[in-house]
């Protein structure tokens, strides 16, 4: 918690994007996290990520449930639509409005509490309707709000600070949602913006549901040395396994890449995303293998990050349901509510 | 490229940490203080100031530059030019005008001035002409049991203080206050007494002689018609002449040759005078003048009609009587760096005129100076001076203020002025004047809980305010009426809080990070970066707000903990928020108060005083 308001000093060197808006237009009201939480450092690379996609707040819906990571929807876009929701319930609430207002960019954060104890029925649905959303899971492996006990991605040994081992293994969001059959599966790390930021990009311009699961972590409970989850452990055992560099529609491919070391993935609004592998027989189109590399790296102890798995071609919610292309919330009454005898006419066809 | 963040282990940086433990690294981050001839902490009176503390605020002036009810009214303020808050806002503190404010308000200070002993040290000073830095060595050595006499020309002390600076700008009590507490330490003040010869001067046996005589020559301007009239005037001579009423008026009509700050004095006392229309002929086009920008405001205020690109030809004088003066009116070719290329004269014009005040610049002289006594003279008939201890190539013989490097200002001298008493100290106890005490910092935690500090960090987005004055109708009733009022009260309290504290400096210690990034995401101005190791113009660029002004500091951690990348500030758009500090878990970031500790002849005569300074 800071008790000292961040000053609205507009720096003369800080670029303006093509809204002319400067990166300080995108943020949100201060934080209330501990200081040092890797929370903020997320919170500070989605801003900076809407700022580079010259992104209009009000396109934007920021959702989120309870629990320390779904307080950051707070601090960023202020000027955005959102909601924060019941713990779990994001998946479900995120769902409703995207069905109403499919013309939003959904970004849903949310936590390893949030996501892997309560709303695991919520996360596997909504992964399993493909709904159009950014999922960050902000992963930490503990309750912060009730003072750090193990939450259900906490890893097999990592210890409490008072030194009590966990005994129960963890839910890997990104195996998980691997096997739910997710369309985009990313992992990231807090201390890594420059690899963050276009994964967040590329996240929002997937057309369908993107988890991103970004190593988050706690400052106050799970940064000691027999922890896993710790800034330490984390930067010890990184392993980028695959970059992905997001280029806009706007613009041209001017980076060189070496033949046979990258895979360009267009995405359906004409974007580009690059990607990079760090590791060169891995490929992230093939589900089977990327599971079990991720198997593999977990018995090494390695924390594989990037863009692990993509796949363009599952049609999102509105697709698959066949619902009109203008957002229902946008119709008029009568529109949408075209009356009693046209409802009857449709039992008719059922009886 | 792909990211790759390197694993643990230091390779040979390219770049040595920053050594923030030498006194200079911090010392010049508090830029007003820096700047300031005398290093005048700046921040620590402003606060005072903000405490209410007034009388504390005038003492913490006085250690260092001696005359703050002066200064803080005609200071030619190297501060404000520097102070931070110019970088992220249009307008600095107004710096100068809270020292007045400081000065105003205080309570009667007679017990804290320092005094002089009883018992003498038999060291006896000469001190040739009481201005400023000949009160500022008095005011340095008294205290120490020195006997000082002064020999002034005039039949009042405090020099150009006095004789240029007019009342209305500084009053006579102001200065008569001041000097007092100087004078009044016991210095034998002889006036009406000009050294007429040196030699004369060094056979009395003084164990030490000063000279700080000033630059009391005005650079005449001798162009056809120049001896012809007797309404033309050399500035200073003739503002010397208002404040001793022996010129009570002027012509209706008055040009004033020059844009320096004399000259800005001269067109606002004509005024006073009886003039009605006043011109000031500038030679070359705005960005060239020499006056500060404060004072031609005032000076335009007052209906002054500042006139470029005229360059003066010819007095014209018919049968005796001045009726104006003859301008080549030029046109310059300027480059993008502000250097005149090329000049043309373009047309030429007549302007009539009543009187004329030179106010081109002006010199020391020495005539009274024997060439053979051992005190050399270079080339342009100046004294050779050493820059530090003041020392002429005379052991024994020491000069200040205008007299030593030409025409500067007051707070220059008064830093002279201290420098020469150590000098003069060293001498008379047979030590190397060379040998002086080097600056020292102190710095202290200013945290006083989680999440507080005792410094006013919140930035306050108040605008500069501006220092009431007498209106137009009023203020040239009287050529003693103050234009200035000072501050208000309520004026006061925001100006303050407009101050950034620049001493509260951002300590950093490289092993208690954790790179969690907290500060660089909190930082309102961009200014930090964790960034692989570099050469410093790679690393300069390598922040997101590009450290462009190379002019300022970067600071350069030694390698992380977790990935040998460098911490890197810089140092010139850090607004001394304290949010890095507040955001950092580990403390790795620590906002402390720094304070440079100057040493005084005082320090250089008691060790343990020295020692004891905090």
């Amino acid at each position: 918690m800071s008790f000292v308001s961040k000053p609205r000093i507009i720096h003369k060197s800080l670029k303006r994007n093509a809204l002319g808006l400067t990166v300080r237009d995108y943020e949100g009201v201060a934080t209330t996290l501990c200081a040092g939480c890797g929370h903020d450092s997320i919170t500070a690379a989605i801003v900076q990520a809407f700022w580079e996609m010259d992104m209009p707040a009000q396109q934007v819906a920021k959702m989120s449930g309870i629990g320390c990571s779904s307080k950051t929807t707070g601090y960023f876009l202020s000027a955005a639509h959102g909601v924060n929701s019941v713990h779990g319930r994001m998946p479900s609430v995120t769902t409703g409005a995207n069905a109403a207002r499919r013309d939003l960019t959904y970004i849903g954060i949310s936590g390893d509490g949030d996501s892997m104890s309560i709303g695991l029925g919520q996360f596997a649905h909504v992964i399993r309707r493909n709904l159009d959303m950014l999922y960050m899971i902000e992963n930490n492996g503990v309750y912060g709000l009730t003072k750090g006990q193990f939450s259900a991605s906490a890893d097999l040994g990592s210890q409490t600070k008072k030194g009590e081992a966990n005994q129960q293994p963890p839910i890997d969001p990104v195996k998980a949602s691997l096997a739910m059959g997710a369309s985009f599966v990313a992992r990231a790390f807090s201390g890594d913006k420059e690899q963050l930021v276009p994964l967040i990009k590329a996240g929002l311009r997937h057309k369908g549901f993107a988890l991103l699961d970004v190593i988050s972590p706690c400052v106050t409970f799970n940064d000691h040395a027999t922890s896993t989850k710790s800034y330490a452990y984390t930067r010890e055992y990184y392993h980028p396994a695959i970059h992905a560099d997001f280029i806009p529609p706007s613009e041209e491919i001017v980076a060189r890449y070496d033949e046979g070391e990258t895979m360009d993935v267009q995405l359906h609004d004409g974007s580009h995303v690059i990607l990079r592998k760090v590791d060169k027989d891995y490929d992230p189109t093939d589900r089977g293998r990327a599971f079990n590399f991720l198997m593999d790296a977990q018995d090494r102890g390695e924390v594989v990050t990037g863009l692990l798995y993509i796949d363009q071609k599952q049609g999102d919610m509105h697709q698959r349901s066949g619902t009109a292309s203008k957002p229902l919330g946008r119709m008029e009454h009568q529109e949408l509510c075209p009356g009693s005898e046209v409802l009857k006419d449709l039992q008719k066809a059922y009886r | 490229m792909p990211t790759v963040v390197p694993r643990l282990g230091v390779q040979g940086s390219k770049l040595k940490p920053t050594d923030t433990t030498k006194p200079e690294y911090f010392h010049r981050v508090v830029d007003c203080q820096y700047a300031c001839p005398a290093h005048t902490d700046v921040p620590e009176y402003i606060r005072m100031i903000s405490q209410g503390r007034y009388t504390d605020a005038y003492m913490e002036n006085r250690k260092s530059n001696i005359f703050p009810g002066i200064l803080g009214r005609v200071c030619d303020r190297p501060c404000e030019p520097a102070c931070r808050r110019g970088r992220v806002e249009e307008k600095p503190v107004a710096i100068c005008r809270l020292k007045r404010v400081a000065s105003d308000h205080r309570d009667e200070v007679a017990d804290r001035l320092p005094k002089a002993p009883e018992q003498k040290n038999g060291k006896r000073v000469a001190l040739v002409g009481a201005g400023c830095a000949s009160l500022a060595v008095c005011n340095d050595l008294m205290p120490l049991g020195y006997e000082c006499t002064i020999f002034e020309a005039l039949d009042i002390a405090g020099g150009l203080m006095r004789t240029n600076i007019p009342s209305f700008r500084l009053p006579a009590k102001v200065l008569d206050e001041e000097i007092g507490y100087i004078v009044d330490m016991g210095v034998d003040l002889r006036l009406n007494s000009p050294v007429k010869s040196m030699k004369a001067l060094l056979d009395e046996g003084y164990d030490a002689v000063f000279i700080g005589s000033g630059a009391p020559k005005g650079k005449d301007l001798d162009i056809p018609g120049r001896w012809d009239s007797d309404r033309i005037h050399v500035g200073i001579q003739w503002l010397e002449s208002v404040a001793f009423d022996h010129v009570e008026s002027i012509g209706k009509q008055v040009l004033i040759i020059g844009v320096g700050n004399t000259a800005m004095d001269c067109c606002r006392t004509s005024l006073r005078l009886g003039a009605e229309n006043v011109k000031v002929m500038a030679r070359r086009p705005r960005q060239f003048f020499k006056a500060s920008a404060w004072e031609l405001e005032d000076a335009e205020e007052e209906n002054v009609d500042i006139v470029v690109n005229h360059s003066p030809r010819a007095f014209v004088v018919e049968e005796g009587v001045l009726k104006g003066m003859l301008f080549d009116v030029m046109e310059y070719d300027i480059d993008e760096n502000n250097r005149v290329t090329d000049s043309r004269v373009v047309d030429e014009i007549m302007i009539p005129c009543d009187d004329v005040v030179l106010a081109i610049g002006q010199e020391n002289a020495f005539p009274w100076v024997e060439r053979d006594l051992g005190i050399e003279f270079d080339k342009w008939d100046v004294p050779v001076v050493d820059e530090v201890t003041h020392e002429s190539t005379l052991p024994g013989v020491f000069f200040g203020g205008d007299a030593a490097f030409g025409p500067k200002n007051i707070i220059w001298a008064v830093e002279h002025g201290h420098q020469a008493a150590i000098s003069i100290h060293q001498h008379c106890h047979g030590k190397d004047v060379a040998e002086r005490l080097p600056n020292r910092l102190n710095l202290l935690a200013t945290k006083m809980g989680p999440y507080e500090w005792n410094f006013s960090n919140r930035f306050d987005g108040s605008e500069r305010r501006i220092v009431p004055s007498v209106d137009l109708v009023n203020r040239f009733k009287n050529l003693d009426v103050e234009v200035e009022l000072g501050f208000t009260a309520e004026q006061v309290a925001a100006e303050v809080e407009r101050c950034l504290n620049c001493d509260a400096q951002t300590v950093f210690t490289d092993n208690l990070c954790i790179e969690c990034d907290a500060c660089i995401d909190i930082c309102p101005v961009d200014c930090l970066a964790m960034l692989p190791d570099a050469e410093e113009p790679v690393l300069r660029d390598g922040l997101k707000a590009k450290a462009t002004n190379i002019q300022q500091q970067l600071f350069v951690s030694g390698p992380l903990k977790h990935t040998a990348r460098l911490m890197v500030k810089d140092e010139d758009i850090c607004v001394h928020c304290g949010l890095c500090a507040e955001r950092c878990p580990t403390g790795a970031w620590d906002m402390q108060k720094s304070r440079i500790l100057i040493p005084y002849a005082a320090d250089h005569a008691d060790a343990k005083r020295w020692q004891a300074k905090s």
